[in-house]
């Protein structure tokens, strides 16, 4: 491994923060800018959303079913299994839901940007979109952030919907539970704290999985080899930020709806 | 082992002349990390004519092309490209500056997701406002020019290494620009394809009078260049008539060591007594 000087990593790390920071911003920017590219983000939405659908509503399910599982054991032990629908349902449309499809997302998603754009870069396509005066920014990366939000917005929706299906189905088949008991009080627990909490984290994750897919895509360099390092670096990077925005996130809305 | 590089003493004006000079270079350096590639370094490209860019690989030859777009920045110096500074320009100017210039890559640089036809089209689908017969002629027209109309709907993956070359001039030429710059258009192509290409290059030169720096490794094209004049009625190329070399728009520059040291045309460059361009040319 390379050893490098702490000035120079300082360096290269206040630069890595720049240049990311000038990408998010301008991803924004363009919004407001012409041209619009609204077939590359009707083109992207399917991608990431409609591709990304299999994985989301696996993972929902099971998520919500093994949450199920795992709590049953504990609630009964206090006599409380009627309030595992409540479990399941705060647990997946505040935290799990939004967190998992994320990850989920991130994973499939930022490195199919990191390495498509990689790839470009590589190969020059991105020096020729500029060199036939087409802005890259605007062309690439604004209608893969736009898409990516508005599309975890919804993928996380059919996570939480999936996930009390499946929490559900263990409550039902598993446990014998009632199931007007369970969704009657899975609904009754959600306020609109937790629906507005768990719906504004998938915009946060969505802006972070795509800007940081494409940061590192955008800056890949080093042939096939910087590719595959830049598509690793994005899943790593976007999940680890998802984790940490996460955190921050809940503990801010907590304290605006004053929650202990 | 040749002497070390001379720069060619330069004869430039303090403003240069747009309607004269195409693109000019002045007192132009840049460095990557250590490697100073470039260490001011000055030339002009008259309108209507073609300068061929030589050099050892890693002397700057490409960097030249990217500086001439704006994709790249010097450390140092002024770079006019159709009367504007490139150096000043903002990243939305140099779009529209770019919407007049034709490059074709090195490696063609084709988008490989779209096929052939949107290839071409890119530059008339992003302005939006061209009607789709109009954009459907024009792209039949710049692939009838480089003779490639039946790949229209196959992808750049179906196309041999010359093929996928000639999309990229169709793609360039298909504005019709006042500008091309050509990268290694015969890179690593077969001696029957590099003639093709040359003769792509001489037509677009002695047809459209495109002004063009064509940066190559292969002395042979150029000095094929400087030797044919494109024939409109036979439509190919042919060679010039004996004693009218020099009748071509065609001029040679010679980089080393990040210097000119050559700025002439063919005449000139034979009658160089320069050590290292006689053992370059030999």
């Amino acid at each position: 491994m390379e050893l490098i000087s702490p000035t120079e990593f300082a360096k290269d790390t206040v630069q890595t923060v720049q240049d990311y920071s000038r990408l998010a911003g301008q991803s924004i920017v363009n919004l407001f800018r012409y041209p619009r590219y609204f077939a590359d983000m009707l083109q992207q939405a399917d991608l990431i959303g409609v591709g990304s659908l299999p994985i989301v509503v696996l993972t929902g399910f099971f998520t919500g079913a093994v949450l199920a599982l795992n709590s049953s054991t504990t609630l009964q032990r206090f006599g409380s299994l009627s309030l595992l629908g409540q479990l399941v349902s705060v647990g997946m449309v505040r935290e799990l839901g939004p967190v998992l499809t994320g990850l989920m997302v991130a994973g499939r998603n930022s490195s199919g940007m990191a390495s498509e754009l990689g790839s470009m870069v590589v190969t020059e396509q991105i020096d020729a979109m500029r060199a036939l005066g087409t802005d890259p920014m605007k062309k690439l990366i604004t209608p893969r952030v736009v898409s990516t939000v508005f599309m975890l917005f919804f993928l996380t929706i059919i996570s939480d919907l999936l996930g009390l299906i499946g929490g559900g189905a263990v409550a039902q088949g598993l446990l014998g539970m009632d199931s007007h008991q369970y969704w009657s009080t899975a609904w009754q627990i959600l306020t609109f704290q937790d629906v507005f909490m768990g719906l504004v984290k998938p915009l946060l994750f969505g802006f972070i999985i795509s800007t940081v897919g494409c940061y590192y895509g955008i800056s890949a360099r080093g042939g096939t080899q910087g590719v595959g390092r830049a598509t690793t670096q994005a899943v790593v990077a976007s999940s680890v930020f998802i984790l940490l925005v996460d955190f921050f996130a809940t503990k801010l809305l907590m304290a605006i709806f004053g929650y202990r | 082992m040749a002497a070390p590089p001379t720069a060619i003493e330069q004869r430039m004006p303090s403003q240069p002349d747009a309607a004269a000079d195409i693109v000019v270079f002045e007192n132009v350096s840049i460095a990557f990390d250590d490697n100073r590639v470039l260490d001011g370094i000055s030339f002009r490209l008259p309108k209507g004519e073609t300068k061929a860019i030589f050099g050892v690989a890693g002397a700057g030859k490409s960097t030249i092309l990217k500086l001439t777009l704006g994709l790249l920045k010097p450390d140092a110096g002024h770079i006019y490209v159709l009367g504007d500074d490139v150096t000043q320009m903002s990243e939305d100017a140099l779009f529209e500056l770019r919407r007049k210039i034709g490059m074709v890559f090195q490696e063609s640089a084709l988008f490989d997701s779209l096929p052939v036809r949107d290839n071409v089209a890119f530059r008339l689908l992003e302005e939006g406002d061209i009607p789709e017969d109009e954009v459907e002629k024009r792209v039949r027209e710049a692939l009838s020019f480089v003779e490639l109309e039946n790949t229209v709907d196959k992808l750049p993956s179906e196309l041999s290494g010359g093929m996928r070359r000639r999309v990229a001039i169709a793609r360039a030429i298909i504005t019709q620009p006042e500008i091309l710059l050509y990268d290694s258009p015969t890179g690593g192509l077969d001696p029957v394809t590099s003639t093709t290409i040359i003769q792509l290059i001489v037509k677009q030169r002695d047809v459209y009078k495109t002004s063009s720096l064509l940066v190559t490794h292969r002395l042979q094209d150029a000095f094929i260049m400087a030797t044919h004049y494109f024939d409109r009625k036979a439509n190919e190329m042919r060679p010039l008539p004996p004693g009218a070399r020099g009748e071509v728009p065609m001029a040679f520059l010679i980089l080393r060591d990040g210097k000119v040291i050559f700025d002439g045309d063919a005449k000139e460059l034979a009658q160089s007594k320069d050590e290292y361009i006689r053992e370059y040319i030999a």
